[in-house]
C-alpha cells in the first residue's frame, strides 16, 4: 500500500480481563484528516494513546510511514500530540513550552527559535510567547497546545479531544483553524472526539468507534447517508434518525416495510441485494428526508398528527404520531404548525437507510 | 466587642425571638439590615469556651517561660504563675551552656548541634527518596508496585517496637549502628510510609496528559522528574519539610535506641538532664532547656503557618 | 491473532521502565525487608528463649505466659485502656466541640487554631517535662491552690499510683487535641453549604442538625480520626518516660516502655519480643475492621 501514513494491524489492548481494543485495524492515508468518533469508553482515546505509544498494546503492530513503531518511544515515532487539558508545563512560559521538546532532542538553538517563530506566526502566538500558561485565555492555551506539536516538525499530529474544554463559540472558532490548518500543513491528523459536528466537518475520514471495534470507517457524507448499521445510524445525526421495525412484504412488484400496521413502500430504496419479503427489518429515515404536506398526488402517503413543535429559527423540528409511534422531521423554519394539527408525510426512501433487524447491518 | 460580629448564614435559627420583636417594635415592620447585637448569649457562649480552652493551651508555656526567667530561691518562695520579681537569664545560659546530663556537664549545646546533624540529612535523604518513590509509583506504574506500596502502607501502622530489633541487626551489620548515618537511614525508613503517600497523591492529582505530553516531547524519567514535575510541586516538598523537620527533631525513641550517647539528640539529653536523679533540681534550668528544645518545631510551626496544618492533615489521613 | 510478524528486539520485560524499578529500590526493601520481614522475624523470635542475644531456641508460648503473668505487663496494659479509652472519649468529644465553635465564622479564627494546635509541634518529650513541673506537688497547681487558702487542696496525679494514669492524660490531651481540632474542623468544612442551607429552611436547631445529620455525615473523618488516635495511644512512649519513667513504682507504665526496657536495658529480648508482638495484635484488632469497613465490605454503602 502507497501513501500510508499510520498503520495499525489487529491491534488488540487489555487490561486484565477487560478487552478494550479487539484486533482493530485501521490503515491512515498520507496527509488524511481522520476523526475517530465514539461515545465515552468507547476505546477511541484509548486507540490514539496506543498510536502515541503512550499505552502499551497487548497485541498487534502499528506502523507510522511504514516503520514500525509497536515498541519505540513516544518521541521517536514521529507524532506531535493535542490534548483536551492543553497539558502546558505550568511554570514554563509559552516559549519554554513550545521548546522544552526540542531542548531534550537536543536541537540546535537557532533551529528552536526558527521552528518556535514559524509556529507562533502560523498560531498567531507571537505576543503571548513571554507569558505563563495560566495568563491565557483557553482558546490561546490550546493554541500553544497546537503549536507544541507543530514545532516538533512531524509527519503525524494526535488530537485527543482538543475543543472540549472550550465553550461552544471558541470551539466553532477553533475547528475552522484546525481546519485551516490542515489544508496549508497538509499533515496527516488523527482527532478524536465526541462530537459528532467536529467529526462531520472536519474529517476526510471517520471512523465510528463503539466497544473497542471500528463500526464504520467512511468519507462523513457516507457515514450520514449511508450508515453502515442500526448504530452508526442512531449515533450520527441530531435528532436521531427515525426508525420502524417491521416486516418486508412484496406486492404487485412492489416492496414494503410494514411496521405497526403501516406500510412503507420502499421499492425506490437502493437496496444491496434482492428483497426477501418477510425478513424482520428496521427502516431509518432522517427528520429532513420526510416532507410534510407535499406528498403529489399518487405518491405514498401517511397521515400523522403533530405533538410538539421545536423552532429553532433555521428550521423547525416536528415532533409527530405516526401510528402511535413517536417520530420527528425537520422543515423549514418559517413554516409552523400547531399542536394536534393532522398532517400528510410522504418519505424520501432512495435517502433512506433499511437494516437488517437481526444483525442490524445495512440491507 | 466589636459592634457586629461577621454572623454565618446559619445560625439564625437559634437567634433569640426578642430581637426578632423589638425590631418589629421600632419600625414599621422589619426593614433594612436585620438587627444583630454583637453580645447575644451565643456569642457569650463560643467565645468564652475558646478562651477558656486557650488559656489551657496556653498556661503551659506561660509557666515554662515564667519559670525560667525566675532564680531558685524565687521558684521555692512563690507560684509558678507569678511573674519574676527579678528577671535572670542564668538558667538559659546555664541549659545551653552547662547543664549536666548524668554523663557530662557540657549543656543543651551539644545534643542541639546533634539534632541539626540528625535532622538535616534526614529530612533532605528522606524527602529525596519518598518525592521519588511517590513519583514512579504515580506516574511510572511497574507490576508489583502496587504490593509493595501497600505493605508500606500498612507498614506505617505496625508499632515501632516490633521492628525495632531487626533494623539494630540490619544496622549492625552495615557497620552503622550508632553511628549518626544509621539513625538517618532509620529516620528515612520510618518516613517513608507517611511521605510517599503524601508524594504519589500530589503527583496523581496532577493533570496525566501533562505527563503525556512530556513523554511525546520526548523527555525520560529523570527529566520528567526534575524539570516538570520537580518545579510545580514545591508547594508539598514545604509540607513535606515540615512534617519531617518538625518529626525528626521531636523523636526521642530511635535517638534513643540507635545512636552512641555522644549523638544523643536534643530531646534525650533534655531528659537526661530532667529527669538526672543528681544533684538537687533546678527547675528553671529545666524549663529553660525545655523551651530551647521545643523552639526549633515552634518556630517552623509559627512561621509555616496554614502550611503546617496542611502539613499535619496529610501526615495524618494515612492509610 | 497468530501468524503476523513481528519486529525484533521487544525489550525485555524486566528492563522496560527500568528507571522507575531503580528508583523504587529503597521503597522495595524498606518494605519487604523492614516492615514485612522485620516483622515476621520478631514475631518468630517471640517463640524462643532469647536472652542477650537472639537465639532460635523455641519454647513455645512460654514468653507469652510469662508475660501475662508478670505484674508490670498487666499495670502496664491496665494503664493501655484506661489510657486509651479516656483518651478516645476526649479527644474526640473536645476536638469536635471546639471544631463546631471554630466552625461559627468566628473572628481571630487564625489565633485560635494557632494557640490550639501549638502544642502538637511540641514533643512528647517537652510536653511530659512541662506537665511534670505543673503537676508538681510542691510548687505547681496543687501548691497554688493551697496557698490561696484551700489547704486541703490535693492534686498531685503524679505522685499518686492511683491516679498517675490520668496525669498523664491531662498531657496527652493538651498535646493532640488541638491536631484533632484541626481534623475536625477540615470535615465540617468540607460539608456542603447547602446542607445547612435546607436544614435552616426546614426549621432543625442547630444541635440536633450537628447531632443528626452533620455528625453522620461526617462518618470518615471520624474513622480516620480515631484509627489516628487509636495507632499513636498504642505507640505512647516518650511522653510516660519524660512524665514519670514509669513511676510512682510500675504505676505509670505501658506495653511500649516494656518492650523498651526488655529489649535494651533487662536483657531480655525474648519477653521484648513477645510484649511487642501483642502490640502488633493490638493494633491489628483496630487496624483490620477498619481496613475491612473502608476498602473491603464498603459495597453495602452507596
Amino acid at each position: 500500500m502507497e501513501n500510508v501514513s499510520v498503520s495499525v494491524k489487529d491491534l488488540s489492548l487489555s487490561f486484565g480481563a477487560v478487552t478494550v481494543l479487539d484486533t482493530l485495524n485501521l490503515d491512515i492515508k498520507d496527509g488524511e484528516f481522520l476523526v475517530l468518533l465514539g461515545s465515552s469508553g468507547c476505546g477511541k482515546s484509548t486507540l490514539l494513546n496506543c498510536i502515541a505509544g503512550l499505552l502499551d498494546v497487548s497485541d498487534g503492530q502499528i506502523f507510522i510511514k511504514n516503520k514500525n513503531v509497536t515498541w519505540e518511544e513516544p518521541k521517536d515515532r514521529g507524532i506531535g500530540m493535542v490534548f483536551q487539558s492543553y497539558a502546558l508545563y505550568p511554570q514554563m512560559s509559552v516559549e519554554k513550552n513550545l521548546s522544552f521538546g526540542l531542548q531534550v532532542a537536543k536541537v540546535e538553538k537557532t533551529e528552536i527559535d526558527r521552528r518556535i517563530s514559524r509556529a507562533a506566526e502560523i498560531l498567531q502566538i507571537q505576543p503571548l510567547l513571554k507569558r505563563k500558561p495560566a495568563e491565557l485565555s483557553g482558546g490561546q492555551r490550546q493554541r500553544v497546545a497546537i503549536g507544541r506539536a507543530l514545532v516538533r516538525d512531524v509527519d503525524v499530529f494526535l488530537f485527543d479531544e482538543p475543543l472540549s474544554n472550550l465553550d461552544a463559540k471558541l470551539r466553532s472558532e477553533l475547528r475552522v483553524e484546525i481546519k485551516r490548518l490542515h489544508q496549508s500543513l497538509k499533515n496527516t491528523m488523527i482527532y478524536v472526539t465526541h462530537d459528532q459536528i467536529e467529526a462531520l466537518t472536519l474529517a476526510d475520514r471517520i471512523a465510528v468507534m463503539k466497544s473497542g471495534v471500528i463500526q464504520q470507517l467512511a468519507d462523513p457524507m457516507t457515514i450520514y447517508n449511508a450508515p453502515e448499521n442500526l448504530f452508526v445510524a442512531g449515533f450520527i445525526g441530531s435528532p436521531s434518525m427515525n426508525f420502524f421495525r417491521g416486516e418486508l412484504q412484496l406486492r404487485d412488484g412492489r416492496a414494503f416495510v410494514h411496521a405497526n400496521g403501516v406500510d412503507f413502500d420502499v421499492s425506490a430504496y437502493p437496496s444491496r441485494g434482492p428483497f426477501k419479503a418477510g425478513q424482520k427489518v428496521v427502516l431509518g429515515v432522517r427528520p429532513e428526508h420526510v416532507r410534510v404536506d407535499e406528498a403529489s398526488s399518487g405518491e405514498p402517503s401517511h397521515q400523522a398528527v403533530v405533538d410538539i413543535e421545536e423552532p429553532m429559527g433555521a428550521d423547525n423540528l416536528l415532533w409527530l404520531k405516526l401510528a402511535g409511534q413517536s417520530m420527528s422531521v425537520r422543515i423549514a423554519g418559517q413554516r409552523r404548525y400547531k399542536p394536534r394539527t393532522a398532517v400528510t408525510l410522504s418519505f424520501d426512501m432512495a435517502v433512506a437507510s433499511l437494516f437488517d433487524a437481526g444483525n442490524e447491518n445495512r440491507l | 466587642m466589636p459592634e457586629i460580629v461577621a454572623f454565618n448564614t446559619i445560625d439564625a435559627g437559634i437567634e433569640p425571638e426578642a430581637e426578632k420583636v423589638q425590631a418589629r417594635a421600632t419600625q414599621a415592620g422589619p426593614r433594612g439590615k436585620k438587627p444583630r447585637r454583637a453580645l447575644s448569649g451565643r456569642n457569650i457562649m463560643i467565645y468564652g469556651t475558646l478562651i477558656v480552652m486557650a488559656l489551657y493551651y496556653l498556661l503551659p508555656l506561660y509557666v515554662m517561660v515564667m519559670t525560667s526567667l525566675k532564680g531558685m530561691p524565687e521558684i521555692r518562695l512563690g507560684n509558678i504563675f507569678a511573674p519574676p520579681l527579678e528577671i535572670t537569664f542564668e538558667p538559659w545560659v546555664k541549659a545551653w551552656s552547662s547543664a549536666c546530663t548524668g554523663l557530662n556537664c557540657d549543656g543543651l549545646s551539644r545534643g542541639f548541634w546533634n539534632s541539626v546533624r540528625i535532622t538535616v540529612p534526614s529530612t533532605i535523604v528522606s524527602i529525596a527518596i519518598a518525592s521519588i518513590n511517590g513519583y514512579a509509583l504515580a506516574n511510572w506504574r511497574f507490576k508489583g508496585a502496587d504490593l509493595f506500596f501497600t505493605i508500606l502502607i500498612v507498614g506505617a501502622f505496625i508499632p515501632y517496637q516490633v521492628m525495632i530489633y531487626p533494623i539494630v541487626i540490619v544496622l549492625r551489620e552495615l557497620g552503622v549502628y550508632g553511628s549518626l548515618t544509621g539513625l538517618i537511614i532509620v529516620h528515612t525508613i520510618f518516613g517513608m510510609p507517611i511521605l510517599t503517600l503524601l508524594f504519589r497523591n500530589y503527583f496523581a492529582g496532577l493533570p496525566e496528559e501533562l505527563f503525556k505530553a512530556a513523554r511525546v516531547d520526548g523527555a525520560g524519567f529523570w527529566t520528567i522528574y526534575f524539570r516538570i514535575m520537580l518545579p510545580m510541586s514545591m508547594p508539598i516538598f514545604v509540607v513535606a519539610m515540615i512534617l519531617q523537620v518538625t518529626g525528626i527533631w521531636n523523636d526521642f525513641l530511635f535517638g534513643v535506641v540507635f545512636t552512641r550517647p555522644e549523638y544523643y539528640p536534643m530531646t534525650v539529653q533534655l531528659n537526661n538532664i530532667v529527669n538526672s536523679v543528681q544533684g538537687v533540681k533546678e527547675y528553671n534550668v529545666n524549663m529553660a532547656a525545655t523551651i530551647l528544645t521545643g523552639a526549633v518545631p515552634l518556630f517552623v510551626y509559627f512561621v509555616s503557618g496554614r502550611l503546617f496544618v496542611r502539613g499535619i492533615a496529610a501526615g495524618a489521613v494515612k492509610g | 491473532m497468530a501468524g503476523h510478524t513481528r519486529g525484533s528486539g521487544r525489550p525485555n520485560q524486566w528492563l522496560r521502565n527500568l528507571n522507575a524499578k531503580f528508583a523504587s529500590v529503597p521503597m522495595i526493601l524498606t518494605a519487604v525487608v523492614i516492615f514485612l520481614g522485620g516483622t515476621i522475624w520478631t514475631v518468630v523470635y517471640s517463640f524462643t528463649n532469647s536472652k542477650l542475644l537472639p537465639r532460635l531456641s523455641f519454647v513455645g508460648l512460654d514468653q507469652y505466659e510469662r508475660l501475662w503473668a508478670a505484674p508490670r505487663w498487666l499495670m502496664s496494659v491496665q494503664n493501655l485502656v484506661i489510657y486509651g479509652f479516656f483518651s478516645l472519649v476526649f479527644s474526640l468529644v473536645i476536638g469536635f466541640v471546639l471544631a463546631a465553635l471554630m466552625d461559627q465564622k468566628i473572628r481571630f479564627e487564625n489565633t485560635f487554631r494557632t494557640i490550639m494546635l501549638y502544642p502538637f509541634a511540641l514533643s512528647f518529650i517537652v510536653t511530659g517535662l512541662v506537665w511534670q513541673w505543673l503537676l508538681n506537688p510542691e510548687f505547681g497547681i496543687q501548691s497554688v491552690v493551697r496557698s490561696l487558702g484551700w489547704t486541703s487542696f490535693a492534686f498531685d496525679p503524679l505522685y499518686n499510683s492511683n491516679i498517675v494514669i490520668y496525669g498523664i492524660l491531662i498531657a496527652a490531651l493538651w498535646q493532640g487535641t488541638g491536631l484533632v481540632m484541626c481534623l475536625m474542623l477540615a470535615g465540617l468544612r468540607g460539608i456542603d453549604e447547602d446542607i445547612w442551607k435546607a436544614t435552616r429552611v426546614d426549621g432543625i436547631p442547630m444541635w440536633k442538625t450537628y447531632l443528626l445529620v452533620i455528625i453522620p455525615m461526617m462518618r470518615g473523618v471520624f474513622i480516620t480520626t480515631l484509627v489516628i488516635i487509636a495507632s499513636g495511644i498504642v505507640k505512647v512512649y516518650d511522653l510516660v518516660v519524660a512524665q514519670t519513667s514509669g513511676g510512682p513504682g510500675i504505676a505509670s507504665e505501658v506495653p511500649a516502655k516494656y518492650v523498651y526496657d526488655y529489649m535494651f536495658q533487662a536483657q531480655n529480648l525474648g519477653q521484648g519480643f513477645a510484649a511487642s508482638t501483642m502490640m502488633l495484635v493490638t493494633v491489628a484488632i483496630i487496624i483490620v475492621p477498619w481496613a475491612y469497613l473502608e476498602f473491603g465490605g464498603g459495597r453495602k454503602r452507596a
